[in-house]
């Protein structure tokens, strides 16, 4: 596939770790924010070859990991109600509420389905003019013009039996919030890409400048991967702390305007809770009130119960990166993706569900 | 979730100014054909440009030169390394 087997060729990938030994001249933490990134580092191998002193720990950056119980719970008990039809991304199935989870929901009669795109939720409420569709708005900024998109085309096509429930999250508020706990000591910061193909590189910024946090906003592929190991180790043993992208091809530094103003004009920015995190100040998005017909959380009586975590799960401290999965007592042992308890072992994004995938010893 | 892969534009359809045209491109990649939407991408593509696709959606296009220059400095960086280390 153009613009992605060279970035895997091997004869660029031998001569950058052999780079990547001679870069790390101190000890760094860097952590590796995105779902998708935790995943790439493991399929390649790349925690086999770091180098000594060179330590990566994974963040909040999986959205089904870091969506709380209590939405959880509410999403199941909207999928419960007569008339409704809820769909999700394929990750967010299996994802244990309190007691129960979309897929035991489905399979006792509620109308749950997978979808690729939230265009494709929308043709669904088309198609089924009796009941009420229900996007999950779960994710990122990669996600949400999506959707701010197929709010809009709702309105244009006039189909109002389609509603979303936004629990959509922002990146940078939860980097912020875990920079000023003093028991997370990071020193770099592989930057999500596609979250800063619509944000920008330079959303980065105040992360270096007030935090003084390497930040290197890196692409998937081995080459990305590596190079972007590379500049953090630099930038650590230079002290020169800034913002580098090394995925100009898919990230400008200004970000993508179009898709910004789109989330604006659909969004704005409110308090959200996450999971392992706690509530944080500004950092999801609700509908704006002039588009509330499309708000699920304005068109039904939706009830945010108060939820448990299960007991033993360590999966809030593995999202803050101060715990590693092994660390865990029900890691592998009452915890797999057969039977997973806590949402970093369901999603496959998830920092548990690659422990256990790629080995648990890395 | 954020995964989004490059695919080649084969047909734009709709008008980049006006939303409520239906902004659709076919994309392909390695054989496989797709309809997406264009209503967020940050520049309107040509037939054969790249675009990255997420969720449907195209977020990103790519821009050619940009990603040659990232190649080959990769590949500057590559090729610089001294003989020695390479064991």
């Amino acid at each position: 596939m153009k613009y992605v087997d060279e970035y895997r060729d091997s004869t660029l990938a031998k001569p950058l770790v052999d780079e990547l030994q001679r870069a790390v001249t101190k000890p760094l933490r860097v952590m590796e924010v995105c779902g998708s990134h935790t995943m790439a580092i493991f399929r390649n191998g790349l925690r086999t070859i770091l180098p000594e002193g060179m330590e990566l720990v994974s963040g909040p950056g999986c959205p089904v990991c870091v969506t709380s119980a209590s939405h959880m719970d509410a999403f199941i008990a909207m999928a419960d109600q007569p008339g409704v039809r809820v769909t999700i991304f394929g990750d967010l199935f299996r994802v244990p509420g309190t007691h129960t989870s979309l897929a035991i929901a489905s399979s006792r009669g509620a109308k749950v389905d997978i979808v690729y795109s939230p265009m494709d939720a929308l043709d669904l409420a088309e198609k089924n003019p009796g009941e009420l569709v229900i996007f999950l708005g779960v994710g990122f900024e990669t996600t949400t013009p999506g959707i701010a998109a197929t709010i809009l085309a709702a309105k244009n096509r006039n189909i109002s039996n389609f509603v979303v429930f936004s629990t959509q999250k922002l990146m940078p508020p939860p980097m912020i919030a875990l920079l000023s706990d003093p028991a997370l000591k990071i020193d770099g910061l592989l930057c999500p890409g596609h979250v800063s193909s619509i944000i920008g590189a330079g959303a980065w910024e105040p992360l270096a400048k007030d935090y003084n946090l390497a930040c290197v906003v890196g692409g998937f592929e081995t080459a990305d991967l590596l190079k972007s190991l590379i500049l953090l180790a630099k930038q650590v043993g230079s002290e020169e702390i800034k913002v580098e992208n090394v995925y100009p091809r898919a990230v400008a530094w200004e970000g993508n305007a179009r898709a910004c103003k789109m989330v604006d004009e659909i969004f704005k920015p409110t308090d959200m809770d996450w999971r392992g995190l706690g509530n944080i100040p500004l950092s999801g998005l609700k509908i704006r009130s002039k588009y509330s017909s499309f708000d699920a959380e304005q068109r039904l009586d939706i009830d945010l119960p108060k939820a448990e975590e299960p007991k033993g799960c360590m999966c809030g401290e593995i999202l803050k990166g101060l715990s590693t999965p092994n660390e865990c007592p029900l890691f592998d042992t009452r915890c797999t993706p057969a039977n997973p308890i806590g949402p970093c072992m369901v999603s496959s994004e998830g920092t548990c569900a690659a422990y256990h995938k790629y080995g648990r010893d890395l | 979730m954020c995964l989004a892969i490059p695919m080649r534009v084969t047909k734009v359809q709709g008008d980049p100014d006006d939303f409520l045209s239906n902004q659709i491109a076919t994309v392909d990649a390695d054989g496989i054909s797709k309809e997406i939407r264009l209503d967020i991408i940050d520049h309107w593509p040509a037939v054969g440009d790249y675009v990255i696709i997420h969720a449907g959606f195209a977020i990103h296009s790519l821009i050619e030169e940009e990603a040659l220059k990232n190649i080959s400095l990769l590949r500057e960086l590559a090729e610089n390394t001294p003989e020695e280390l390479l064991s």
